[in-house]
């Protein structure tokens, strides 16, 4: 059963072609990483998959519903940790919380109780008194991937989670990012290709807004002929027609 | 209730800028004070409490213009607005949940003013509490100038123009701190074509009963409220947009 599937997807911007007719499937439960270079059409994928940038032609359907169509269903059932940590600063870490379960129309109870569950599981128990701003880069980041998954999204979009973050850090996202496996579709997007063989089903690889091929990473590995992801990724996008 | 969390926040938000506590309630505050003891040592008709705390409240609530399109454009520059996009709020969520949450503050900033007033000799009169009322008007203004700038403008242009300019223009075109007479000419007629004057004097009206002399003003003050919420309005699903 697919989460995503996306039909000839394109997005034009005057004389640039960001996203060109991209067919992609992601399967329930996968977590699937977008590769490319700066400019490979990645965030504008997201973009449009999320309803964030309005396609120029083709479509795409999560869990069946169209965001040309039905965007206001796709809403309810996504949700997207940015790749700028997007937290209101002068809001504690439990309001950060608070604010996502209201926009999602939580009651007050079952907000209370998806708040102590979240925080619990991404070890903010101790610091959901203190303001977000104040929050070291690593704690930020936890937080804003804990104030996605407060609505028990269908499809969770992570864009450069870990982007800026120390070894220690990056680890620990890891680890939780490994936890929502099998739970819910993520996508996601990175310039870490260790962080992408680590933790993706399957990678997709873009260039110039195409998509050059898409595979688990022993596949790409077997592909380029190599045993190290990041010299196939480099291989496959050096050799890539777009 | 989606609606009301994203209210809520932006509340918090602008309460707990220390920056903004200070010029939306101390700042007016020292004015008030400040004009009165000028005017207990050299009197000046212009500065006698009842003409002076109407100008005080008018000019007070031109910082509520800054605070709230600060507040915008800083989402607009940070993820944090792309992130909200992305969930169930609706455009009509955000709008509402960007003016409305500032109303309560200015009226807030208004009663404690003119209380301030009241200590420093002002009387107490039902019209004084029709005064504060029709800062409302007044209030939702420059709101709406915030919504409007905090959708076009970036979070360090803001500071330019809705801190420095708007500011200084509500200061001069408003006869808030000199008479506008004594200038004449084509300074008075511009004043007498924008809202901040005419705010001043609605108010001065209102204080001394006068409700006839401050209908005239009040639809000037109505109606750019109502052309500048339409506009920001449309500024704001404008940048949506193009989000």
């Amino acid at each position: 059963m697919n989460a995503i599937k996306t039909i000839d997807l394109t997005k034009k911007y005057k004389d640039l072609t960001a996203v060109n007719r991209l067919n992609l499937t992601v399967r329930k439960g996968e977590l699937l990483s977008l590769l490319g270079v700066n400019g490979a059409g990645k965030t504008t994928t997201i973009k449009m998959l999320t309803g964030l940038t309005r396609p120029t032609s083709g479509d795409a359907f999560l869990n069946g519903k169209s965001i040309l169509t039905q965007s206001a269903a796709v809403r309810e059932m996504i949700a997207v940790s940015p790749q700028e940590t997007a937290v209101a600063p002068n809001l504690t870490v439990r309001e950060n919380l608070e604010l996502m379960a209201g926009v999602h129309g939580f009651q007050k109870s079952e907000a209370k109780d998806k708040v102590t569950e979240l925080s619990d599981c991404f070890g903010l128990g101790e610091i959901t008194g203190k303001r977000a701003g104040k929050l070291s880069g690593g704690w930020q980041r936890r937080l804003s991937i804990a104030m996605a998954l407060i609505s028990d999204p269908q499809i969770l979009f992570l864009d450069e989670p870990t982007l800026g973050l120390d070894v220690l850090a990056r680890g620990e996202l890891w680890d939780m990012i490994r936890t929502l496996k099998g739970k819910m579709t993520v996508i996601l997007t990175t310039h870490y290709m260790e962080e992408a063989e680590a933790l993706s089903d399957r990678v997709a690889i873009l260039k110039s807004g195409r998509l050059l091929l898409t595979g688990t990473p022993a596949e790409i590995k077997s592909r380029a002929g190599t045993d190290k992801f990041d010299e196939a990724f480099v291989r496959i996008v050096k050799e890539g027609q777009p | 209730m989606k609606g009301l969390a994203f209210s809520k926040r932006n509340d918090l938000e602008v309460l707990r800028d220390p920056l903004n506590l200070f010029f939306g309630v101390g700042f007016p505050i020292v004015l008030l004070l400040l004009l009165t003891a000028i005017q207990a040592n050299i009197p000046v008709t212009l500065f006698e409490i009842e003409r002076l705390t109407p100008g005080i409240a008018v000019f007070g609530l031109s910082f509520m213009t800054l605070f709230s399109a600060t507040l915008i454009a800083k989402d607009r520059s940070s993820s944090f607005l792309q992130r909200l996009y992305t969930t169930p709020l609706t455009a009509g969520d955000f709008i509402l949940g960007y003016l409305l949450p500032i109303l309560p503050i200015c009226m807030a900033q208004s009663v404690i003013c003119y209380a301030v007033a009241v200590v420093l000799g002002l009387e107490v009169t039902v019209h004084v509490l029709i005064s504060v009322l029709l800062t409302l008007p007044v209030a939702l203004l420059f709101v709406s100038l915030g919504l409007l700038c905090g959708s076009i403008f970036t979070d360090k242009q803001v500071g330019g123009i809705c801190g420095a300019l708007l500011t200084n223009l509500t200061a001069w075109l408003s006869g808030v701190w000199f008479d506008l007479g004594l200038v004449g000419g084509a300074f008075q007629k511009i004043a007498g074509l924008l809202p901040f004057f005419h705010a001043v004097e609605m108010e001065r009206a209102a204080v001394r009963g006068d409700y006839a002399g401050a209908f005239p003003h009040f639809w000037w003050v109505a109606g750019y409220a109502a052309v500048v919420t339409a506009a920001a309005v449309g500024a704001f699903l404008r940048q949506m947009k193009n989000q």
